[in-house]
């Protein structure tokens, strides 16, 4: 399985990746006590790949069948509303050919689960699911072998269905899994190739099923990490800096030590108040008396995109073609635009919480987190412990989208904990979430594009500062083409990375709009427009089913309809969107009244899984290119809380209709990002259709409609 | 000032001793460990700590516990019976209209405190009373879904 590069976007915060590699010993150890096939690892080289671990080959790392017949599925991802507690089930389910009730999620516990680098990048069905797929798959073939020789049957004779292997046509010639593994070492594996299962094989994957954690989570039995309990456990709350370049310079703790029953803790850089009760904490957090050296902010959100264009950057070819120069002097009409994107929180509702116990010479972490793995090397390299000496839980992840990838939150409690001895709660406030939220980044995109007489577009300059390059390649027809991404280590005020869809939003919104700014000139219907320039296989049929979802007839824009259109690829899935809005010249509030979305995502596992995906991308798209947008001076961020940082409300809800297109494509491709790309591009678009003028910076804020109307 | 007081907790008599002025979310969260009620914000612009108070959807973020003297609380663990989930979250479950489910418990039972009061509400009344709910997963197009649902099967009684 080969990953491309933007899979693997670099995270700009200091957290480290470290290397543990898991040696043949421990693993043995680990994995004992159920079914065992010996295996091949792999060299440390390979495992040093990219300087990341991978998947191991055996297959016992990925399921356990247990003496009782259930199937624990080791995975290493984590749920965070995503909806892969059902639909990884459901895969390991149909490869192993055992009923989807029979197998229990065991997700992010690194003691437990298979290694894995996180979940993010939409990489869980399409990445880490053939893996797991072929683990079930061989186990499936060993597990038949077995029972070929308990009951004398030839393989060829033997079928299985819901974890009992039987005799073509005779069901009582039978054998469970349950009983061939009887919870004993069985040290065997196939040799070669196990094909996994295809399209026409499929009993569960394919169809839909309901959230399998949603009965704990409507009876608010679902634990995540904040409701773990342990027995004299302490919540902390630390001092946080009014900046994140602000330095301390003294500090007078003597009024929280007064409070009842509350500790204080200082220990290099960090200062806390710990409390049986976490909001006692809180308070005593409150009267801690700190004085900070703060340095006059540079930059704010609107200096900032300035800042950036003058910031010393690397520039990046992604690709080219043609001579972007030539084309533009061949061009009828040319066209120069710089779009703009500010800072976006991930905002998810449960803040960064991590409870940890050390214990000894040993941790025990419940981390609420995308990364359970590195979480638990950063929290052994913080206590000095070593790796296998710290375990991480990851209870349910209350929404992350990105933003759960660093985890300071679980750091701070080890310590703690090291430091009192007991257990320790460290759960983030609002305004500590969006202080220390890695945001996506601002950025800016200058396009140079040209078109000829006909409408063909003939020269596309495109220039992506800061965003980062995935969804910056276009897809069009273009003879002449040049796409390039400047990025630069440190250029923001405070940490940045990736946030659903990285760069992605970013650039489709700008591509699209580009787009719709040539078609408009040209006096074409975007629609048309787009179909006269494209032949990419893949987004025609996308955009050909959502225009028949929608009923979409061609006008010349903008046609006062307020629809607006845009295309994208993200984690190899394709998108069309078609979005109608009413904007309010008076106000300039925009009210996004319908969304159309078509996607080709290849197999799809779980339909409804999907569609509700998507709906979710759609609705979280709204926030982004309507009002959300970090307001800051320097390292000092404003937004501390949801009355400043809006976010989609019930009274934003567009009529949302999906379609997943019946794909070709036996792989599955990303899920869980790829509808919010379209959602800026296509409400710029539907804008411009309203009211003739366009917005090209996002979000598209009702001052920055009232100032496009103002200036025409 | 610490004070002993007295309330309903899920049909139960109950009373804690503690100062008066916390607030209801935290007392509920660690000093009687019912952690279905979810910290979003605490600064009552989420939801997610939404508890019924005499059946009147309350943000226990902003409620101290004083404010509950002698009064019904309900909170998510109190609302299925014996076991038997309520038709909201029946609905909930059969409509996917949760993702992460964090917001869940405070959606759950701000629309009950709703359809107490207006038994047949309608898609304007659900957005009005439901618009301060936040849910960053974009459940948002399921839970109004559920509710109406859950508001017909409510209406032909439980
Ligand atoms: S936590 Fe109470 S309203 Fe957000
Ligand atoms: S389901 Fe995640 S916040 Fe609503």
């Amino acid at each position: 399985m080969k990953m491309k590069n933007d899979d693997y976007m670099e995270l700009d915060f200091r957290d480290n990746i470290l290397q543990f590699p898991l040696n043949r010993r421990d693993f043995l150890k680990r994995f004992c006590g159920g079914l065992v096939v010996l295996f091949t690892i792999g060299d440390a080289e390979l495992l040093a790949q990219r300087g990341r671990r991978d998947y191991p080959s055996d297959f016992n790392a990925y399921l356990l069948i247990g003496a009782d017949g259930r199937v624990a599925c080791l995975t290493g991802k984590i749920e965070m509303g995503q909806g892969i507690i059902t639909s990884l089930a459901q895969m390991l389910a149909d490869e192993l050919d055992v009923s989807i009730d029979s197998v229990d999620m065991v997700m992010g516990d690194t003691d437990r689960s298979v290694w894995d680098m996180g979940t993010f990048g939409s990489l869980t069905t399409r990445h880490f699911g053939p893996y797991m797929r072929k683990a079930a798959a061989e186990a499936r073939a060993v597990l038949i072998e077995l029972a070929a020789e308990q009951l004398n049957v030839a393989i060829s004779k033997l079928t299985v269905e819901d974890g009992i292997v039987f005799e073509k046509g005779n069901r009582d010639r039978r054998i469970s899994y349950a009983q061939l593994t009887k919870g004993k070492i069985i040290e065997r594996h196939v040799s070669g190739d196990v094909a996994i299962k295809d399209k026409t094989q499929y009993k569960i994957m394919g169809k839909s099923f309901l959230r399998r954690d949603a009965l704990e989570k409507v009876k608010g039995e679902a634990k995540y990490a904040g409701d773990i309990r342990l027995p004299d456990m302490l919540y902390a709350k630390v001092l946080r800096p009014p900046a994140h370049d602000a330095k301390l310079i003294s500090v007078d703790t003597s009024k929280a030590e007064k409070v009842e029953g509350a500790i204080v803790i200082r220990e290099n850089d960090l200062i806390a108040v710990l409390h049986k009760h976490p909001d006692i904490a809180d308070k005593a957090r409150a009267l801690i008396k700190a004085e900070y050296d703060t340095p006059q902010a540079k930059v704010d959100e609107k200096s900032i995109f300035d800042y950036l264009l003058n910031y010393p950057s690397e520039k990046e070819i992604i690709s080219q073609a043609g001579d972007v120069a030539q084309g533009a002097k061949l061009a009828a009409e040319t066209f120069e635009t710089t779009f703009y994107d500010g800072y976006v929180a991930h905002a998810p509702m449960e803040t960064h919480t991590a409870i940890v116990d050390v214990k000894g010479n040993k941790a025990t972490a419940w981390v609420g987190t995308q990364r359970p793995f590195a979480a638990k090397d950063s929290i052994a390299e913080a206590l000095g412990f070593p790796a296998e000496k710290v375990h991480v839980l990851t209870p349910f992840v209350g929404g992350g989208f990105g933003g759960k990838s660093p985890h300071q939150q679980a750091v701070e409690a080890a310590r703690l904990s090291k430091i009192t001895g007991k257990p320790v709660q460290v759960a983030w406030n609002r305004a500590e979430e969006f202080f220390y939220d890695t945001f996506r980044p601002a950025a800016v995109v200058k396009i140079k594009s040209g078109i000829s007489d006909s409408g063909a577009i003939v020269t596309w300059d495109y220039q992506v500062y800061f965003a980062g390059d995935r969804g910056a390649e276009h897809f069009y027809e273009i003879p002449n083409y040049s796409t390039s991404s400047y990025n630069a280590r440190g250029a923001h005020p405070f940490a940045t990375g990736p946030w659903r869809a990285p760069a992605n939003n970013t650039n489709t919104f700008a591509r699209e709009s580009q787009i719709d700014i040539m078609a408009a000139k040209a006096g074409i219907d975007p629609m048309e427009f787009r179909l006269k320039n494209l032949k990419h296989e893949q987004l025609l049929t996308c955009l050909k089913t959502a225009a028949d979802k929608f009923g979409y007839t061609p006008a010349k824009p903008p046609s006062g309809r307020g629809i607006g259109i845009a295309l994208g690829i993200d984690a190899d899935t394709f998108v069309a969107t078609i979005a109608q809005v009413d904007v309010n010249r008076d106000t300039g509030h925009v009210q996004v009244k319908r969304v159309v979305c078509a996607q080709d995502m290849g197999l799809c596992v779980n339909p409804e899984g999907a569609i509700i995906q998507m709906e979710g991308c759609i609705t979280m798209g709204l926030g982004y290119a309507l009002t959300e947008d970090i307001h800051f001076e320097g390292g000092h961020i404003i937004d501390t809380n949801f009355d400043a940082y809006e976010l989609p409300r019930f009274s934003w809800l567009p009529q949302i209709e999906t379609v997943i297109i019946d794909s070709k494509d036996p792989a599955a491709h990303g899920g869980g990002e790829p509808a919010i790309i379209t959602m800026g591009g296509a409400i710029a678009n539907a804008i411009y259709d309203a009211i003739g003028v366009r917005v090209s910076q996002m979000p598209m804020s009702p001052e920055r409609i009232k100032a496009a109307l103002k200036n025409g | 000032m610490n004070e002993k007081i007295t309330f309903t907790l899920n049909g139960e008599p109950i009373s804690v001793t503690t100062d008066s002025d916390r607030m209801l979310l935290w007392v509920l969260r660690t000093d009687l460990n019912l952690t279905g009620t979810k910290f979003g914000c605490g600064e009552g612009f989420c939801g997610a700590c939404t508890v019924l108070v005499d059946n009147e959807a309350i943000r226990s973020c902003q409620t101290s516990l004083k404010d509950i003297k002698g009064k019904h609380v309900i909170t998510i663990e109190g609302l299925s019976n014996n076991g038997a989930l309520h038709p909201i979250q029946q609905a909930f479950v059969d409509h996917d209209a949760l993702q992460c489910g964090f917001c869940t418990p405070g959606m759950i039972l701000n629309a009950y405190s709703m359809i107490i009061k207006n038994p047949n509400p309608s898609m304007k009344d659900i957005i009005e009373n439901m618009d301060d709910n936040l849910c960053r997963c974009g459940a948002h197009n399921r839970i109004v879904q559920a509710i109406q649902s859950a508001a017909k099967i409510m209406q032909g009684g439980k």
